[in-house]
C-alpha cells in the first residue's frame, strides 16, 4: 500500500485491515493523532484523507491506499493555521488530548463552510467528544478562526 | 486494620476509631494533640527550596519543575506562573519540566482533592522569591554594590547608581553557588506587584505543543524495542480465568506471546485485575490477538451483581432505622413526629466511570534491576512504590516519568494499569506499552459509588423547616482496601453531609450498611455528587411545598451569615484543612447564590416548558452556586440554553483556568444529569463505549455558560479548591429547573427517558 502522509510518500506492507490510526502512531510515530474509542464515536483520531475528515480508527490501510493523509502534525508547518492560532488565543485546551481531532474537524469544517453558523458548528463538531468540556471555547475559536468574532 | 494504603487521596482520620468516636458524638479532634492540616498533613508534605523547583540557563531560560500532574486543570501553567511571578521572570522565557515520582524530594504529589495550588501556592511563591533574592545577591557581589540597591524586574537585574545591568542568565551560575536565604527572610511581593498571578491573559504553557500535536501523553511514550499489550480481564470483580485457549491468538501475525496474569484476592486495592495478556509488535495485532482468545471465566462472589436489583437493596437500607448515627443536633425524630407537615423523598445516583479521553496507558522498561515507567498517573509516588513492591525492587530503583494526562478525573490516581505494564515488561525482557481500549476503561474503572439518599423533613405552620433526617446508603471506597466495612468513611461523609450547613434546629443523619460489588473509587468531587443532588433537590421540593421561592427558601435553610461549627456537626475532616483557617462561612455560600441568581435574572417570567433551577454546595473548601435554564420539549427533550455558575475559591490565582474548570464542570454535570451512567448485570458493566456511555457532546451541552468569580478580595485568605467543587451543584440545578419547567420531579439520575412522552 502506497500513501502520502503530510506530504511524504510512504509504503506499508503489513495487515491491510490495520486501521490507519495505528499505522500513523505505531509505525510512523506520528502520535498527534489520538485513540479514544476505536469505533468512530469520539473523533480523537480524526485526520484528513484526501481532504475529507475521516475517523482513522476505523479506516483500514487498504482504504488509505493511494490516499493523501494529513494529520495534526501536517495541518501547518508552523502552527499558523487559523484554527491553531485561535485555539491558542482562546486557551481552548484543558487536557488537550482530544484537541488534535477537534482542530482537524474544525479545519475541515472551515474549508467546506468558511463562515459556519452555530447550527453548522453543532452539526459537525458534535462528532467529537471532549470530556473536559471545552465546547464553548471550541465554538468561540471556530468563530474567531472564521473571522466571525463573538462580541 | 491495614490502613496505610488508603491515605493517598484523602487523609482519612481513623477509619475505625474516628468513626466510632463520631458515633458517640465526641469530636475526634479534641482527643488528638498537635493535629496537622493541609499540606503538612499530606505524605511528604511540601518543599519550597528554589534549587528543587527552578533552574536558569546561561541564556536566561527559566525552567520551573512542576511536581503535580497535568490533566487539564492547568497546573503546569499555574504553578509555573506563581513561581515566575515572584521570580520576576519573563513568561516568554519560562519553560516547565515535569518532575518524576519522588515525594521525598518534591513534597506531596497526589494530584487530587483540588489542592495543588491550595497547598503549593505559598511554597512556589517562596521558591520564586528566594531565587530572585539569590540573583540580586549574585549581581550585588559581582558589581560590588549593596544588594538592596539591586533590582530584579522582568528578567533584568539592575543597579541604578552605577547603571549596571544584567540578564538573569548572566548571573545564574553565580547565584546557584549561594546559600538559599532563610525562609523568614524571604520578601514576597505585595498583590499590587503581581505580574501574572490573578491576571487573565496568560497563555497555557503547553499550548504551542498541543496545537502542533507534539505533546506526549501516556499513550504517546515510545522507546526502542517496545512491544504493545492488551489484557482480557475478568468481567466481574473478583473473577478469574478458569481456562483459556490461545492457539488462534498466537496465529495472528505480530502476536509475540500470550501471558496469563494472576487475579488478586479481594479486596484488591490498586492491584491489576489479572486475566490474559496478549503482547504484540503493534497495538492492532495485540487487539486482534485478544479478540481471538477463548477464555472461560470463573465469576466469583460478585457474579450476580445487578445494579437495578441493588437499587432496591439500597432503598431498603435507607428505610431502615438501625444505621449508624453520623450527625445529630437537637432531636430530629421527635421534631419530625410533632411537625404539622412532613415530607420524604428518596434519590438515586448511579455508578459512573471517569472515562478520561485518554484511557489508562503506561509504558514500562525493566532491565538490570531497574524499572523505568512512562505513564499518565495522578499519583506518581504511589506508582513508584507499588511498582517496586510488584517487581521486588526498591523505590529508588524505579523511575516514574509523568506524561501529560489525557484527562484523569480520579481514574489515574490508581496505578493498576502501570503495574500491568511493569509485570509484562519484566516477563518479556523488553519494554511494553500497556494499552487500554475504551471498553477496558468502562468495564474496569474504579467506579463512582451508587447511592440512595433518603430525606425526611418536618415543616411548621409557616413552612419553615424544623426537622431534617438524612439517611445515606452507598458502598464505600474503603471496600477496595479492607474487608468491606459497609459504611462510608469520615471523609466521604464529610463531602457535603456532615459538613452541610443547615439552619435547622433538629438535624440527624444516619449511614446504614451497604456492601460493594464493584471496584469503588474516586470520581471528580466524589461523595459530594449524591449528597449535593439529594440535599439540593429536597430543599427545592420543600420550597415548592411551602409555596416559597426556591432561592429564598435555600437561603433561609442555609441561614444567616455565620461560621459553622463543623466539629459540633460531626465533621472531622474539612478536606484536611484547619477549620480555624478554613471556617465554613455561610456568608460566602449565600453570596455565590445571590451572584448566580442575579446574573441569571432569577424570578423573571419564563415561557411555558422552560424554567430556572438553583443549587449551591460547599466542597473542597470552596463555595459554588449554579443556576440552570432549561427548555423541555413536548416530547421530553431537555435543552439547556444557559447556565450561570458562581464560585468563591478565595483569591483567584489563574482566573482563566478557574473559568475553564467551571465550564468543564457544568458540561460534565450536564451529562450526569441527563444521560451518563454505568449499570451492571450479572456482575458485568453493560456499557461498552461512547454509544452506550453517553457523555455530553457540543449539541447536548449548555449553549452558554457564564462563570462568575466571587470573592478573593482578601489576598491573605487561604485558597480553596477549583477542579472539583464546580460539579456537585450542577445536577440538582438542572433537575430543579426541569421541575420549574414541567412540574416533574427527577429523583433518579440520569434523567434518561423519564420525561419522554
Amino acid at each position: 500500500m502506497d500513501l502520502t502522509v503530510n506530504g511524504e510518500a510512504r509504503t506499508f506492507g503489513g495487515d491491510p485491515d490495520m486501521p490507519l490510526l495505528w499505522y500513523l502512531r505505531d509505525e510512523l510515530g506520528l502520535t498527534g493523532t489520538k485513540f479514544g474509542c476505536g469505533a468512530a464515536l469520539c473523533g480523537a483520531c480524526l485526520v484528513h484523507v484526501d481532504g475529507v475528515p475521516s475517523f482513522s480508527c476505523i479506516t483500514p490501510m487498504a482504504v488509505a491506499d493511494g490516499a493523501e493523509v494529513t494529520t495534526i502534525e501536517g495541518l501547518s508547518s508552523d502552527g499558523s493555521h487559523p484554527v491553531q492560532v485561535a485555539w491558542r488565543e482562546l486557551n481552548v485546551a484543558q487536557c488537550g488530548y482530544c484537541q488534535s481531532g477537534q482542530m482537524m474537524q474544525a479545519a475541515a469544517l472551515l474549508a467546506e463552510t468558511p463562515e459556519p453558523t452555530d447550527e453548522d458548528i453543532d452539526a459537525v463538531m458534535s462528532q467529537n467528544i471532549c470530556r473536559c468540556g471545552t465546547y464553548p471555547r471550541i465554538r468561540a475559536a471556530i468563530k474567531r478562526a472564521s473571522g466571525q468574532e463573538d462580541a | 486494620m491495614a490502613l496505610e494504603n488508603i491515605s493517598r487521596r484523602a487523609v482519612l482520620m481513623g477509619m475505625g476509631a474516628g468513626a466510632l468516636v463520631l458515633a458517640l458524638g465526641i469530636p475526634a479532634r479534641a482527643q488528638e494533640e498537635e493535629q496537622k492540616f493541609g499540606a503538612d498533613a499530606m505524605p511528604h508534605g511540601w518543599r519550597d527550596d528554589p534549587r528543587i523547583f527552578v533552574s536558569i540557563s546561561p541564556e536566561g531560560v527559566v525552567t520551573v519543575t512542576v511536581h503535580r500532574s497535568e490533566m487539564g486543570q492547568g497546573v503546569r501553567t499555574s504553578m509555573a506562573m506563581v513561581l515566575a511571578d515572584e521570580l520576576e521572570a519573563d513568561w516568554a522565557q519560562v519553560r516547565v519540566a515535569q518532575a518524576p515520582g519522588d515525594e521525598p524530594t518534591f513534597g506531596n504529589q497526589d494530584t487530587d482533592g483540588s489542592r495543588s495550588l491550595r497547598h503549593f501556592f505559598g511554597p512556589m511563591r517562596r521558591a520564586g522569591a528566594a531565587a530572585r533574592q539569590m540573583l540580586r545577591e549574585a549581581a550585588a557581589a559581582e558589581w560590588g554594590v549593596p544588594m538592596d540597591e539591586v533590582t530584579a524586574e522582568n528578567h533584568v537585574l539592575r543597579h541604578e547608581g552605577s547603571g549596571q545591568e544584567a540578564g538573569y542568565g548572566e548571573m545564574a551560575a553565580r547565584a546557584a553557588e549561594l546559600e538559599v536565604p532563610e525562609r523568614e527572610g524571604i520578601v514576597l511581593k505585595t498583590p499590587d506587584q503581581f505580574r501574572y498571578i490573578g491576571k487573565d491573559d496568560l497563555e497555557l504553557i503547553d499550548n504551542p505543543a498541543i496545537v502542533m500535536g507534539t505533546t506526549i501523553y501516556g499513550i504517546d511514550a515510545r522507546v526502542d524495542g517496545m512491544l504493545y499489550a492488551v489484557v482480557a480481564r475478568p468481567p466481574v470483580l473478583g473473577g478469574r480465568v478458569a481456562s483459556y485457549d490461545d492457539s488462534a491468538a498466537l496465529e495472528i501475525p505480530g502476536v509475540e506471546r500470550v501471558i496469563a496474569i494472576d487475579s488478586p484476592d479481594l479486596p484488591s486495592g490498586f492491584q491489576p485485575l489479572g486475566g490474559v495478556a496478549v503482547v504484540a509488535t503493534n497495538t492492532w495485532a495485540a487487539m486482534r490477538g485478544r479478540d481471538a482468545l477463548q477464555i472461560e471465566w470463573e465469576d466469583g462472589e460478585h457474579g450476580s451483581y445487578d445494579s437495578e436489583a441493588y437499587r432496591a437493596t439500597l432503598e431498603e437500607a435507607a428505610r431502615s432505622t438501625d444505621g449508624a448515627v453520623i450527625r445529630n443536633q437537637g432531636d430530629a425524630l421527635a421534631a419530625l413526629a410533632e411537625a404539622p407537615r412532613r415530607f420524604e423523598a428518596e434519590y438515586y445516583i448511579p455508578h459512573l466511570a471517569q472515562a478520561p479521553m485518554e484511557p489508562p496507558m503506561a509504558l514500562a522498561r525493566v532491565e538490570n534491576g531497574r524499572a523505568e515507567i512512562w505513564a499518565c498517573v495522578q499519583a506518581p509516588q504511589v506508582t513508584r512504590v507499588r511498582v517496586a513492591e510488584k517487581l521486588g525492587l526498591q523505590p529508588e530503583d524505579v523511575t516514574v516519568n509523568v506524561t501529560l494526562l489525557g484527562g484523569g478525573f480520579g481514574r489515574k490516581s490508581k496505578p493498576d494499569f502501570v503495574l500491568e505494564a511493569a509485570v509484562l515488561a519484566q516477563e518479556m525482557g523488553q519494554p511494553v506499552k500497556m494499552v487500554w481500549t475504551r471498553e477496558d476503561d468502562l468495564h474496569h474503572s474504579f467506579f463512582h459509588t451508587v447511592s440512595v439518599e433518603r430525606l425526611e423533613a418536618g415543616l411548621d405552620e409557616n413552612g419553615r423547616c424544623t426537622a431534617w433526617l438524612h439517611r445515606t446508603a452507598a458502598p464505600t471506597i474503603g471496600s477496595i482496601f479492607a474487608p468491606d466495612p459497609g459504611q462510608k468513611l469520615p471523609f466521604e461523609l464529610g463531602m457535603g453531609l456532615t459538613n452541610m450547613p443547615l439552619d435547622i434546629p433538629n438535624v440527624r443523619a444516619e449511614n446504614p450498611q451497604a456492601q460493594a460489588h464493584a471496584r469503588i473509587g474516586w470520581y471528580r468531587s466524589v461523595s459530594n455528587i449524591p449528597h449535593a443532588f439529594a440535599i439540593q433537590s429536597f430543599i427545592d421540593e420543600l420550597a415548592r411545598e411551602a409555596g416559597r421561592d426556591p432561592r429564598d427558601y435555600l437561603l433561609e435553610v442555609i441561614g444567616p451569615a455565620r461560621e459553622v461549627d463543623l466539629a459540633e456537626q460531626g465533621d472531622v475532616w474539612n478536606y484536611g484543612e484547619d477549620p480555624g483557617r478554613y471556617p465554613l462561612d455561610t456568608g460566602r455560600l449565600r453570596r455565590v447564590i445571590e451572584t448566580a441568581t442575579e446574573a441569571a435574572n432569577w424570578g423573571r417570567e419564563m415561557p411555558e416548558r422552560t424554567g430556572l433551577g438553583v443549587a449551591a454546595h460547599y466542597s473542597f473548601v470552596s463555595y459554588v452556586a449554579v443556576v440552570a435554564e432549561v427548555e423541555v420539549s413536548d416530547t421530553g427533550e431537555v435543552r439547556i440554553p444557559r447556565v450561570d455558575i458562581a464560585i468563591d475559591c478565595g483569591p483567584h490565582v489563574n482566573p482563566d483556568r478557574i473559568r475553564s474548570q467551571m465550564e468543564g464542570a457544568v458540561i460534565m454535570g450536564t451529562g450526569q444529569a441527563l444521560t451518563t451512567q454505568i449499570t451492571f448485570a450479572e456482575g458485568r458493566v453493560q456499557q461498552d463505549n461512547f454509544d452506550s456511555y453517553v457523555v455530553p457532546r457540543m449539541d447536548t451541552s449548555p449553549r452558554e455558560i457564564h462563570v462568575h468569580l466571587v470573592g478573593g478580595e482578601d489576598p491573605d485568605q487561604p485558597l480553596g479548591g477549583v477542579g472539583e467543587p464546580g460539579l456537585p451543584p450542577v445536577m440538582p440545578a438542572i433537575t430543579n429547573a426541569i421541575f420549574a419547567a414541567t412540574g416533574q420531579r427527577i429523583r433518579a439520575l440520569p434523567v434518561g427517558d423519564q420525561l419522554r412522552t
